[in-house]
């Protein structure tokens, strides 16, 4: 389908009320698979980290890991919902090579925690998304489609599988329709994933990390004509691995579907791929044909009955939510509302935190992290953690630069040199020489070397005019590569031509 | 028949403990009479000679060095195919298993091992436990041992016609619908069916995970209860597993054995007393077993079960419903047959091409039906609806041990039947366990013990106990033997 004459998206909410809704993946950090003892870490050689249960083998059976259970209901909890005090798991039976079963073990009409909510904040005014259900289910392995264009299933001459992810332990919230925030919507969507994701990263359970898959989002999105009641058809996009995509996705699919339904055409119920280059989606499978999963108890399983004392326990030890956290954050760190919208709308709230912790004033930490770090960031459309400088990196940065060995150009170039990671910010310092030249001395030479160089220039500043300095002051800077310390030059100048400054 | 094959699991391990014989002379002489008699009999798919050997062998070494034996240590046996043994193939009678060798043992099979029992080798079925005659193998028919052209029984034929034909003196079989109790019966020995949870699962190769369950099949019912006591309590492994200790069936077989039932109360199931639907001549055995249940001092009493009428077609929509989803991982992808991976296929058709030529004709019938009844729309009226069948059941046997301690009822309506002599019609096929199915959809406990012959051939009677209460069954069955008799085929 041709996407070229889209509306613009002002016209497209004065036209259309966009409903969405958003069903979010989450890896748990369980020492152990879920229904087997097998480790969980990320990044092991292919099936390295398997066993007859997590392979499917015939005969194998499950066993229900309970760390993993206890992280559903905290999730649960957080969330508001209420923990069911029974409840089953089912088998969804489908074919694909990446599920050793071909059938995956989740939760159907019996999910371990339903009807909660999760406020979040959307320029400065709170939002209420309501939570349908959260329940655990076991992830799949891994295809790696070879041999075709796409990487996809479709034109590959080979698949390989890695068993090494399935059997993790995945929780899927999913939320109510989100109807009414109109032109808010992508947003919303952001905002609410972002929510999530500090929530579920406060309980300790996730390392809810977007850029390796353990946090995964699908985003349902429909649009409803001004003044119609019935909803539109939704359509499911997938393949949205950052914050940044939830919102283009839900924009893109948006606009997509305004422009299908401007010129007569019909929305399907279908999947659909999120290209995080071209920032738009394409058709995946049809919904209309789907599998019928034929859901049934899993009956290698006892049902769950998690105990009523147990729950209460679990909820009496919650951590406070991030954003009581943030708020407190806030009033520490002396912020404007505004201020502190900006530092949550770049995803650095944390980063902040532990850039402080490190050793850095609020000013400083803030300054790097929503300075040129976000702008890196958006330059390369990555998540602030992905760019490969850490807190405890700033902290030692801005340590250089408020002892004086740094100033501010050189931090930057400190810095790039730290993302690249050529090492921690002194190591990069030192291997490069870019240290400020504070050897006086040497500085005095280039001074005078600048002064002989511009006698009248030197001659208004001896007359007072000291505002002249400042073509010295470059002049040296030139001379020193930039690594002197500027006002220091300046005061050199003056105490050598016997100014005042 | 040597004499040490014929002889009973007790007194094997009793010669051995005594050094009257070793375990490598025992296993040697079973492996002797493999040799001599499977090629008629085809219990086996797979003989072990070194690996059970080697056992025998550590038993020996283990007894000159005056470590404790287990009570069953140096006495061989036979395992169905159905559960896995490590590095040891099993193919749970299909082709789409040819060639695997599990890298892991089933919970039942380690214990075997811990217990000091040489293993055999695997025994014949029908296709992943789907049939009543073992004609469903995909390897071909086992013979009984009364009869070379009539059928063992089954899925678990091959278990039950080694033990028959003195090819080993114990066996492993799996019971979901009767595949240990109904070949008992036709081959005239023992099979036990434990309390579902009783034995664990892990290792056993699904075919309806909330009924199947592993159990005994031996020539006596001592010797049942030995093995059962072998292979059950709890396992971590098995979520279904139950955490209580094994009910004392030993004890129980012994103290049957006495041949004194005074006080004990046995319900006639009324639905299963009519005898409609049962052969003349297996009806006469069993109620001649009856009055001798009565002479041994045994209430009988007639107790209705109204829902078990039901039984049958419930099981045939919730058994199904399971193994459909339970066989969907044999697809080619990770071990077993795959078939058309010729580069010009795509890994659908292969994966589709491998179940067509992998699947026998009954396997893919039931993976049809059960696709059928859990599909959407069609869930309520059939899974959904024979789940309540099945409480209506166990509230049945439930009430019914409020009036009796056991129910009895002959173990299945007909003799052993000629080969081919149904299997062109499903449903006659499926007759052979009506007298079985319901204590699987309850998950209690019954066992199989020979009470007579009709037209020269074994007839059974079933016993069938409260969950957990397998040492009653026991019990009986063995006050039943005292009574009776075992049989003894003819010479092959």
């Amino acid at each position: 389908m041709s996407t070229t004459a889209l509306p613009t998206y002002e016209d497209v909410v004065a036209r259309y009320e966009p409903v969405i809704g958003l069903e979010t993946h989450v890896e748990l950090g369980t020492n152990t698979k879920m229904f087997c003892g097998c480790p969980t870490g990320f990044g092991a050689e292919p099936n390295t980290q398997v066993c007859p249960v997590c392979l499917g083998l015939p005969g194998s059976l499950p066993v229900a890991n309970k760390a993993a259970i206890e992280a559903t209901i905290r999730i649960g909890l957080a969330l508001n919902c209420s923990i069911a005090d029974w409840c089953r798991f089912a088998r969804k039976n489908y074919f694909y090579p990446d599920m050793p079963k071909n059938y995956q073990i989740s939760q159907y009409d019996e999910p371990l925690c339903v009807d909660g909510w999760l406020d979040v904040e959307v320029d400065g005014e709170l939002v209420r998304i309501g939570i349908e259900r959260v329940h655990l289910e076991e992830d799949t392995g891994k295809t790696l489609h070879v041999g075709g264009a796409t990487g996809r299933i479709h034109g590959a001459t080979e698949s390989l599988v890695d068993y090494n992810r399935a059997g993790i332990p995945l929780v899927e919230i999913v939320t109510k329709p989100i109807p009414g925030t109109g032109d808010r919507a992508p947003q919303v969507a952001r905002a609410y994933v972002t929510e999530l994701r500090d929530v579920i990263r406060s309980l300790g359970v996730s390392d809810v990390r977007m850029e390796q898959g353990s946090l995964r989002c699908d985003v349902n999105t429909s649009l409803t004509p001004v003044g119609q009641t019935e909803w539109g058809t939704r359509t499911e996009t997938k393949n949205v691995n950052s914050l940044r995509s939830v919102e283009r996705a839900v924009r893109a699919e948006m606009l997509r579907q305004a422009s299908v339904l401007d010129t007569g055409g019909r929305i399907v119920q279908e999947t659909r791929h999120f290209h995080e280059d071209s920032g738009d989606t394409t058709s995946g499978r049809s919904k209309e044909t789907a599998t019928d999963y034929r859901y049934f108890p899993e009956p290698d399983l006892v049902p769950l009955a998690p105990d009523a004392a147990w729950v209460a326990e679990l909820k009496a030890a919650l951590p406070e939510l991030p954003r009581v956290h943030r708020k407190r954050l806030q009033e520490q760190w002396g912020l404007t509302d505004h201020d502190m919208q900006s530092v949550v709308n770049a995803g650095a709230v944390e980063l902040i935190e532990q850039t402080i912790v490190a050793g850095t004033t609020p000013a400083g930490a803030r300054k790097w992290w929503l300075g040129e770090l976000a702008r890196r960031a958006n330059e390369s459309g990555a998540e602030l953690t992905a760019l490969g400088v850490t807190p405890a990196h700033v902290a030692e940065l801005q340590g250089l630069v408020d002892s004086g060995k740094l100033n501010d150009k050189l931090a930057r170039t400190v810095l790039e040199a730290v993302a690249a990671g050529e090492g921690t910010p002194t190591e990069v310092m030192t291997a490069k020489g870019l240290g400020v030249v504070s050897d006086t001395g040497a500085l005095t030479a280039a001074v005078d070397e600048a002064i002989a160089a511009n006698p009248d220039i030197a001659a208004k500043v001896r007359d007072g005019k000291v505002a002249a300095a400042g073509a010295l002051v470059g002049a040296v800077m030139k001379t020193t590569k930039g690594q002197a310390d500027a006002r220091t030059v300046r005061e050199l100048i003056l105490s050598r031509l016997g100014a005042q400054g | 028949m040597s004499e040490l094959t014929g002889m009973t699991a007790a007194q094997l391990a009793g010669l051995i403990a005594a050094g009257d014989t070793s375990a490598v002379e025992v296993t040697r002489a079973h492996l002797d009479r493999i040799a001599g008699v499977d090629e008629r009999v085809h219990a086996y798919l797979h003989v072990d000679a070194d690996g059970a050997l080697a056992a025998a062998q550590a038993v020996d070494t283990a007894r000159a060095a005056g470590q404790p034996l287990g009570p069953l240590a140096g006495v061989p046996i036979a395992v169905k195919d159905v559960v896995t043994t490590k590095g040891v193939p099993t193919t749970a009678g299909s082709k789409i298993l040819d060639g695997w060798r599990p890298p892991y043992d089933a919970t039942i099979v380690a214990r075997l091992r811990a217990a000091g029992m040489p293993i055999l080798g695997k025994t014949n079925m029908d296709e992943f436990a789907m049939g009543s005659s073992t004609e469903y193998s995909a390897y071909g028919p086992t013979y009984n041992p009364w009869d070379l052209t009539r059928i063992p029984g089954g899925s678990g034929g091959g278990s039950a016609a080694a033990v028959a034909g003195y090819e080993a003196p114990l066996a492993i079989g799996t019971d979901t619908g009767g595949s240990i109790r109904q070949p008992g019966a036709v081959t005239g020995t023992v099979g036990a069916k434990p309390t579902y949870g009783g034995t664990s699962r892990y290792g056993l190769i699904a075919f309806s995970s909330s009924l199947d369950t592993p159990g005994p099949c031996a020539r006596t019912v001592l010797d049942a209860a030995m093995l059962h006591e072998a292979i059950a309590g709890h396992d971590p492994r098995d979520s279904t597993s139950i955490p209580a200790a094994v009910p004392p069936v030993v004890e129980a077989a012994r103290a049957g054995a006495s041949g004194d039932l005074t006080g004990v109360r046995l319900g006639l199931v009324t639905q299963f007393a009519t005898g409609e639907g049962v052969e003349p001549g297996v009806l006469a055995a069993f109620r001649d077993a009856v009055d001798a249940l009565t002479k041994l001092g045994a209430e009988v009493v007639e107790v209705s079960c109204p829902h078990f009428d039901y039984a049958l077609p419930a099981y045939y929509l919730i058994a199904p419903s399971e193994c459909s989803s339970n066989l969907a991982r044999y697809d080619g992808v990770r071990y077993g047959l795959r078939s058309g991976d010729d580069g010009n296929r795509s890994l659908e058709e292969v994966m589709s091409l491998t179940r067509d030529q992998g699947f026998g004709p009954e396997v893919k019938r039931r993976i049809m039906l059960g696709t059928y009844a859990l599909s959407s729309g069609y869930y309520d009226a059939y899974y959904g609806q024979a789940q309540k069948v099945r409480t209506l059941i166990t509230r049945d046997f439930t009430a019914a041990f409020e009036q009796v301690d056991v129910l009895i009822s002959p173990t299945t309506p007909f003799v052993a039947f000629p080969l081919g002599a149904r299997t062109a019609d499903p449903y006659q096929m499926y007759l052979a366990d009506l007298f079985t199915i319901p204590t699987n959809l309850y998950g209690g406990p019954a066992i199989s013990v020979p009470c007579g012959l009709a037209d020269g051939l074994p007839v059974g009677l079933q016993v069938m106990a409260p969950t957990m209460a397998d040492d009653r069954m026991y019990r009986v069955a063995a006050a039943l033997e005292s009574a009776v008799g075992t049989l003894t085929p003819p010479e092959l």
